[in-house]
């Protein structure tokens, strides 16, 4: 029952993107290098006090005492955690909240403008009455990062699901689909991409704030670990502190880039 | 009675003034309302191959929305096998102008809409197998929309349409954008397609030559606002050939200079 016709298109391009271009890792590294040497110099030369001006070795020396006696681990975990949660928290919340408001145009009505206005106050400005409604301990800090990202999950949620082709929209109004197909089959997969990159961005601000919640409400974290050392004039632990949230930060925006890579969440950037 | 009825239909498109300013005329071209068709009557028979053309911006998309239930006419009404179009519905598939496909399913994935309803999944595997087979597609089956080119793409909505065994197929330039060859081999894809399914196909082309070629009827509409120029029953044996067929040819040079581009013959 096959039509007849010759086939003339038989050569589809790959689905690998055209030589994603290898940036030599090293490049980087030289760049860091670079810095240290010209940080050893520094210390050396500006006849500035070891107290106020660590140099590479010490602050080597020192994070190896950290690792060796558990700190560091235990104040990473204890950071982690924190984010995860509140993290984890704004993800679950926003996108369903964002999809409601990029779909209703009743929800949009009554909730953007609140939206918008709680969105530029700093989640540091809710510190005091973070700690009065939630005390000390993990429960501020979780909310300070939840309230971090959950603003810009929503946002870049609603935005990118207003985006959506409408033709799409059509096309499931003519083939029927129900509630539940327009969501997992159509907005769902649809809006990926773009929430994927949301997440992207907003792992860096949470780990941002996680820094700062910690200085106040609690008494484990890599912030408090800063806190603490900056209380005992040990500016190599603040340094130790400041190089492990370098290092989670890039950990974490490559585990999150590595989801946009999965084959069906990536098809925004191919086809556009 | 005809399986497609269109009565007095009337579109405009309100502006930022939603009311006509005289109620005496609610036709009336008044403010920023746009008429797109005015006082459009006509009506098609079951299985008939149906092509409308026009020049480009006249409404020719808008009659075909409004025909799928995608649209609401602003008077008059649609009639479908004798029900009134009150919107989308799966007796109707549109092919639309650019991808209709969604991009994050496989071609097998994207027929595979067509046919949520079989239950079965092995009787459901050889039918999305036995449509792609149709548009000549086997092989593709796990590539996305993106890694076909636009020729495919076209058939896989094509297949993903027929799968549905929709009793309306409407199709809004299904040529656009193709290659002078593929255009051809589409077109011949989509008579034949109609030869062996039989279902009623409205297509919107702004193309002379494929609408003489393909339509058991053709329908010229004017520019905006659109009335009926020509509306005339093909009933030229196929394959058609404008050289052989003089009577053709004469109608196409008709169309030609009533579309005001006497020369281009």
């Amino acid at each position: 029952m096959a039509m007849k016709s010759e086939r003339s298109e038989q050569h589809p391009f790959e689905g690998q993107p055209l030589a994603q271009s290898r940036r030599p890792v090293w490049l980087g590294l030289l760049t860091f290098l670079l810095i240290i040497m010209v940080w050893e110099v520094l210390a050396r030369f500006s006849g500035w006090s070891a107290q106020i001006f660590p140099d590479p070795f010490t602050v080597v020396i020192s994070m190896g005492q950290l690792v060796r006696d558990g700190t560091l681990l235990r104040h990473t975990v204890a950071s982690l955690f924190r984010v995860t949660a509140g993290f984890y928290l704004a993800v679950l919340l926003g996108v369903p909240l964002g999809i409601l408001l990029g779909r209703m145009w009743m929800a949009r009505s009554f909730l953007n403008p609140v939206i918008q206005f709680l969105r530029p106050i700093s989640p540091l400005a809710w510190i005091p009455l973070a700690m009065l409604w939630f005390g000390i301990g993990d429960p501020p800090a979780i909310f300070l990062i939840f309230l971090s990202s959950f603003f810009p999950m929503v946002v870049s949620t609603t935005v990118a699901v207003q985006s959506i082709n409408p033709t799409y929209f059509q096309v499931a109004a003519n083939f029927k689909f129900t509630r539940r197909e327009m969501l997992t089959m159509l907005i769902i997969p649809a809006i990926v991409p773009e929430v994927v990159t949301a997440l992207r961005l907003t792992i860096t601000i949470a780990w941002l704030v996680v820094v700062a919640a910690e200085m106040i409400a609690v008494q484990s974290g890599l912030g408090y670990l800063i806190l603490d050392a900056r209380n005992a004039l040990r500016m190599d632990y603040v340094m130790d502190g400041m190089i492990v949230i370098g290092l989670i930060g890039i950990v974490l925006d490559w585990l999150v880039r590595r989801l946009g890579n999965i084959e069906s969440a990536s098809w925004g950037m191919k086809s556009r | 009675m005809s399986y497609i009825q269109i009565e007095n239909l009337t579109k405009i498109y309100m502006g930022r003034r939603s009311k006509p300013r005289s109620i005496h005329d609610p036709v009336e071209q008044s403010g920023d309302n746009i008429l797109v068709l005015n006082n459009i009557s006509m009506s098609f028979e079951e299985g008939e191959m149906v092509c409308v053309l026009g020049p480009s911006g006249c409404g020719k998309s808008t009659l075909l929305r409004i025909i799928a239930g995608f649209e609401k006419p602003t008077y008059g009404s649609v009639k479908v096998a004798g029900e009134r179009v009150r919107g989308p519905s799966d007796h109707s598939i549109f092919v639309f102008q650019h991808s209709g496909l969604l991009p994050w399913l496989t071609v097998a994935e994207n027929v595979g809409l067509a046919l949520r309803g079989v239950d079965d999944a092995n009787e459901k595997k050889n039918q999305i197998q036995e449509y792609i087979e149709m548009v000549e597609l086997e092989g593709f089956e796990a590539y996305y929309p993106h890694q076909l080119s636009g020729g495919m793409q076209r058939r896989a909505e094509l297949a993903r349409a027929i799968a549905v065994n929709p009793n309306l197929l409407i199709m809004d330039e299904p040529f656009s954008g193709l290659d002078f060859l593929t255009h051809m081999k589409m077109r011949e894809e989509v008579v034949n397609m109609h030869e062996f399914i039989r279902k009623t196909t409205l297509v919107v082309t702004h193309d002379i030559d494929d609408a003489l070629i393909m339509g058991d009827r053709i329908v010229v509409l004017s520019g905006r606002p659109s009335v009926i120029k020509l509306a005339h029953k093909l009933d030229f044996p196929r394959p058609r050939d404008f050289e052989r067929d003089h009577e053709l040819s004469r109608l196409r040079s008709e169309i030609f200079l009533m579309l005001g581009v006497p020369y281009a013959v």
